[in-house]
């Protein structure tokens, strides 16, 4: 369902608390959609700004994610690398409406021929 | 106090009183405080009439709490009397709701087809309950919570006895279910969500009400989604989606609220999620004002008394001395549970530059979270002891700069009363009966006393004066006594790390603690032993996840949101985030039917490669993580199962030929390698484990470098432990010389158990050794036959719990949210599919 120019792309309740579920984008990559422990919910380009590493399958804790690949700690609400390491991730807009998850559709466009040419 | 259907009170249409008539549809909360107002502002200015639904005069509609728990009286709670309806000249149609608005003629029209002319109307027609569209929701016997008559019905059903059911755990739900239990009844809640109250409470906080609520009898499921409320003519019990049924005489819906807009769409007036008004209160018709719970304000309804007030002034403005501006504030949430204090107010939800302090007072059962972000306080979650909630709430409202409290804060007011901004000053400040431990109630005096008695140590301070010792909370505020009375000579230390940074305690405190405190779950853990973040890092998560399960076996549930993405995914991950698979090989040992199956996954799935194992086995590359599943299940039809490559856990146990075939073995390496591996398999551990036999000193199965490595001599087994090849190549120690194979697969499961049960998380077993010394070991597993046997059993005990194939279990649609995409992007136009 498409209200306005948010996206409708699944029940919250489908994202396990501390973890996250992924949408696919053909041609660009994934979208990782995170609910954490006090749900609240981010969405994030599924790509760690270190090695394009998927954050989608690191562990949530805080308001931030722990790259399964090298172990970067990626801040949900603006997608930069925490501590020493440099780097940041785009984010996309997303809110959560009677229990829906909806993410903001023109970032998502905007975002998409991006994600192509990288 | 009830009054018969229709009644009206005084001051019925003057005839002759010029004044403009304003009529309130709705004698609630915002209707009547909105009339109060205007009353305070101009007592003369209006000819007053108010429409109330329910047939009595205006209550506290939050008290009816108390008055379900049976600790007030509906007498107690009434806001407005008829006598002050009278004194104000103010007539009240209760009991007859407005059943239509006439805006072009500007009259309201009763049910009961009573007519009244308006020249200002307040619409304050509060929310309705949501009532789930599920069978049986017509049954009597299901209520919601929302009136004086559903609190009685709630109370006749109680009285009559059975059980009851609350669908809903949030503020209204858990409140109901604290009333009815008081009133006797067997209460179950049942809440959608992970934790109860999301939005008030973290999870910390949820953790420990619901333990609280338990404590006190109810039954709480969380993640229960309920499919169907059973009974024939009466509510006789509920059924969930996963087929659980609870028997019930009683059904109570607190699932939540949805503004009463149907006056007002009826009528034509903008409306929303309730009915859009601007700053000033004023609908979409400038004669139409509308309050409360029924008005949507910049995109937002609001729940709770506190905003609307706000409203009812902003409003009250608006009629009378021009344009009123409601500006919504944070608002904050108590739990009206006798004895169980809750407060939460503002975002806790950290993000960005988002600091959270935490202490957790375990003895006292306290948890205090605040969120500071800019140096000002955005929210904070109070448990247990919540007296200072106001306070921070006041920081939080104002948006103080709370840097010069930084240090203290979270010991609120009192403690933030004395000293200037540098923390050290304001320790100086602190009056010598300022308590600075809270578990042990130290004072500031005793702890300098204990370093001027020669304590220079946190230990040591520890030690003499009980304080920090219990939780880790005060520990900052000993030590910067330690520096203030110490000067140059406290250099600070700590001696053995902590955990990471979320705590103060070790790995080993925590392990001790857990069994001696008996701590079963990672949030009371988190909550007994004072961590200081709301839930943890991903480097504490697992540790504690791995300890609940070796101490609690087949009973800790374990937390897959806990685990690493490779223990998590039954797989391990590649760098371009696909997963390679090996399947289990008992003892290095193949038939063409495993091969086979292998072979046709690697076509089936496009494997881009396929590859023999250092561990002898095969190793399937490039699957993606929606296919595992699938993978797993063709495997699984050969026989196979997970070969736990990816785990902290036993991963193979290589073999070579031995005396079947070869011309030199002294024993079958093959066919104990294989017993060997079918009772460990499963098991996890601190770390990987590696497991070998040879079946001669030429050792070609590298038992010399493994975890456990058995060496078959003429004479039996020779049992070798705490090798690893790696980054850090150790040969093995040599344990003992067995002369069975059950002895030797005893010895092996004695020596996992007990690394299992004392080695730290992510130390394999050479460090270990090298920690705790070869001579510990072999006192434990060679001297003390006893003990030895005791660590057998146990490891079988856990194995009991372990042995499940987990690719089985989700190629059976176990976790399939792990696997399957929430939905798909598809390429302009962009229209999404969410999953099932
Ligand atoms: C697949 C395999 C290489 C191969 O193609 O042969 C392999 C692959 C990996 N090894 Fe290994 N190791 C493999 C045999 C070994 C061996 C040889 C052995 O087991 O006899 C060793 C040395 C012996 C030892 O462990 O003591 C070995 C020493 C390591 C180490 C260093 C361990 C150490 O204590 O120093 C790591 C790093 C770690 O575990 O932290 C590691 C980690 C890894 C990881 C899991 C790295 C990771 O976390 O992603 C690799 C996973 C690749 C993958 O996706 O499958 N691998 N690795 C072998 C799998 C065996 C199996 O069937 O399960
Ligand atoms: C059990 C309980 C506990 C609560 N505890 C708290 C708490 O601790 N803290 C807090 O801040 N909030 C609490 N709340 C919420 C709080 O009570 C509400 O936010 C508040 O009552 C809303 O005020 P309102 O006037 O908008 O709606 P209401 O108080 O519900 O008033 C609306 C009135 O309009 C009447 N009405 C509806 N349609 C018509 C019609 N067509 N004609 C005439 N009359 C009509 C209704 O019968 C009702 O009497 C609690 C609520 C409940 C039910
Ligand atoms: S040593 Fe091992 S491999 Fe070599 S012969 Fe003996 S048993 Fe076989
Ligand atoms: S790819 Fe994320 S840390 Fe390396």
């Amino acid at each position: 369902m498409i209200t306005g120019d948010w996206l409708d792309v699944g029940y919250l309740a489908e994202i396990p608390l501390r973890g996250a579920r992924t949408i696919s984008v053909p041609g660009g990559d994934d979208i990782a959609v995170f609910r954490t422990g006090s749900d609240q919910v981010y969405a994030l380009v599924n790509r760690c700004p270190h090695g394009r590493g998927p954050l989608s399958e690191g562990i949530v804790h805080g308001s931030s994610v722990t790259c399964p690949l090298h172990n970067w700690v990626i801040s949900l609400a603006s997608g930069e690398a925490q501590g020493q390491d440099k780097g940041c991730t785009p984010t996309i807009p997303v809110k959560v409406s009677g229990g829906r998850v909806l993410i903001l559709r023109s970032a998502i466009v905007a975002l998409a021929p991006v994600a192509r040419a990288a | 106090m009830d009054f018969s259907a229709g009644w009206q009170g005084s001051g019925e249409e003057r005839s002759g009183d010029a004044r403009p008539h304003l009529v309130v549809i709705g004698n609630g909360m915002a209707g009547c405080r909105a009339v109060e107002e205007v009353l305070k502002r101009d007592p003369h200015r209006y000819r007053i009439t108010i429409f109330g639904a329910e047939p009595r005069v205006n209550y506290d509609r939050i008290m009816l709490s108390p008055v379900l728990a049976g600790e007030k009286s509906f007498d107690e709670i009434v806001l407005n009397d008829r006598a002050w309806y009278a004194a104000n000249n103010i007539s009240l149609v209760a009991g007859d709701p407005v059943a239509a608005i006439d805006r072009s003629r500007r009259v309201v029209t009763s049910a009961s087809g009573r007519s009244v002319a308006y020249d200002k109307l307040i619409i304050a027609t509060g929310s309705d309950p949501i009532m789930i569209p599920i069978p049986g929701r017509d049954l009597p016997g299901v209520v919601s919570f929302r009136d004086l008559d559903d609190v009685e019905a709630m109370v006749r059903a109680a009285q009559a006895g059975g059980d009851a059911v609350v669908i809903g755990g949030g503020l209204l739900g858990l409140e109901a279910a604290h009333g009815l239990t008081l009133r006797g009844m067997k209460v179950t809640v049942l809440h959608l969500m992970p934790t109860l109250m999301e939005r008030q409470l973290d999870e910390a906080a949820a953790w420990l009400l619901k333990t609280a609520l338990e404590g006190r009898g109810q039954t709480i499921f969380t993640g229960a989604d309920t499919a169907e409320i059973l009974g024939d003519g009466k509510v006789e019990g509920v059924r969930l989606k996963d087929g659980r049924e609870i028997p019930a005489t009683l059904v109570v819906m607190a699932v939540g609220i949805r503004p009463n807009i149907r006056l007002a769409a009826a009528a034509g007036l903008a409306v929303g999620r309730g009915i859009h008004v601007d700053d000033a209160m004023v609908t979409s018709d400038a004669d139409i004002l509308a309050v409360g719970e029924c008005a949507e304000h910049d995109g937002a309804c609001c729940g709770l008394v506190a905003p609307i007030w706000e409203m009812c002034r902003a409003l009250a403005d608006t009629l009378t001395t021009g344009a009123g501006t409601y500006r919504p504030t944070a608002t904050a949430t108590k739990l009206k549970v006798s004895g169980i204090d809750v407060y939460s107010a503002g975002d806790f939800s950290g993000g960005d530059g988002a600091e959270d302090i935490v202490l957790r007072d375990a003895a006292r059962g306290v948890y205090k979270r605040i969120v500071v972000r800019d140096a000002r306080i955005v929210g904070t979650v109070l448990y247990g002891d919540t007296a200072d909630g106001s306070w921070y709430f006041d920081l939080l409202k104002k948006g103080e700069d709370v840097s010069p409290l930084r240090a203290t804060l979270i010991h609120g007011p009192v403690a933030a009363g004395a000293g200037g901004g540098d923390p050290h000053a304001r320790l100086a400040a602190l009056p010598a009966e300022a308590e600075i431990c809270g578990c042990n109630g130290v004072s500031k005096g005793a702890v300098v006393a204990a370093v001027e008695g020669g304590a220079c140590t946190l230990d040591a301070v520890r030690g003499c004066s009980k304080a920090s010792a219990s939780c880790g909370s005060c520990t900052s505020l000993v030590e910067g006594l330690l520096a203030l009375t110490l000067g140059d000579a406290y250099a600070g230390e700590r001696g053995e790390k902590p955990m990471c940074k979320c705590t103060s305690f070790t790995h080993d405190d925590v392990r001790r603690e857990i069994i001696a405190q008996s701590l079963r779950a990672i949030p009371e853990v988190m909550q007994k032993l004072h961590w200081s973040t709301p839930d943890g890092c991903s480097s504490c998560r697992p540790a504690l996840n791995y300890y609940l399960l070796c101490a609690w076996p087949g009973e800790y549930q374990d937390d897959q949101q806990s685990r690493f993405v490779n223990e998590r995914m039954h797989a391990n991950i590649q760098k371009d985030g696909t997963y390679s698979v090996v399947p289990r090989m008992w003892g290095g040992i193949t038939n063409p039917r495993e091969l086979r199956a292998i072979a046709d996954v690697v076509e089936k799935y496009n494997a881009p490669l396929v590859k023999v194992t250092g561990g002898q086995r095969l190793d399937i590359f490039g699957i993606r993580k929606e296919d595992l599943p699938a993978v797993w299940a063709d495997l699984n039809a050969a026989g196979m199962v997970s070969g736990h490559a990816y785990g902290k856990s036993l991963r193979t146990v290589k073999t070579c030929v031995g005396s079947d075939w070869c011309r030199f073995g002294t024993q079958d390496s093959t066919g104990l390698g294989v017993k060997i591996e079918r009772m460990t398999w499963g098991s996890w551990m601190p770390h990987k484990f590696k497991i070998a036999v040879s079946g001669c000193p030429r050792n070609c199965a590298e038992a010399t470098i493994k975890d456990f490595g058995v060496v078959c001599v003429d004479s039996g087994y020779e049992l070798h432990i705490g090798g690893n090849g790696g980054i850090k190549v150790r040969a093995t120690d040599f344990l003992c010389r067995v002369a069975t194979e059950a002895e030797a697969m005893d010895h092996c499961a004695a020596f996992i158990q007990l690394y299992r049960e004392e080695a730290r998380y992510l130390e394999r077993t050479a460090p270990w050794i090298e920690r705790v010394g070869l001579a510990y070991l072999q006192s434990r597993l060679v001297d003390d036959e006893d003990g030895r046997r005791a660590l057998t059993e146990r490891f079988h005990v856990s194995q009991r719990f372990c042995q499940t194939d987990p690719w089985a279990e989700r190629a059976a649609g176990a976790h399939h949210e792990q696997h399957a995409p929430l939905g798909e992007l598809r390429p302009a136009p962009q229209i999404l599919e969410p999953a099932e």
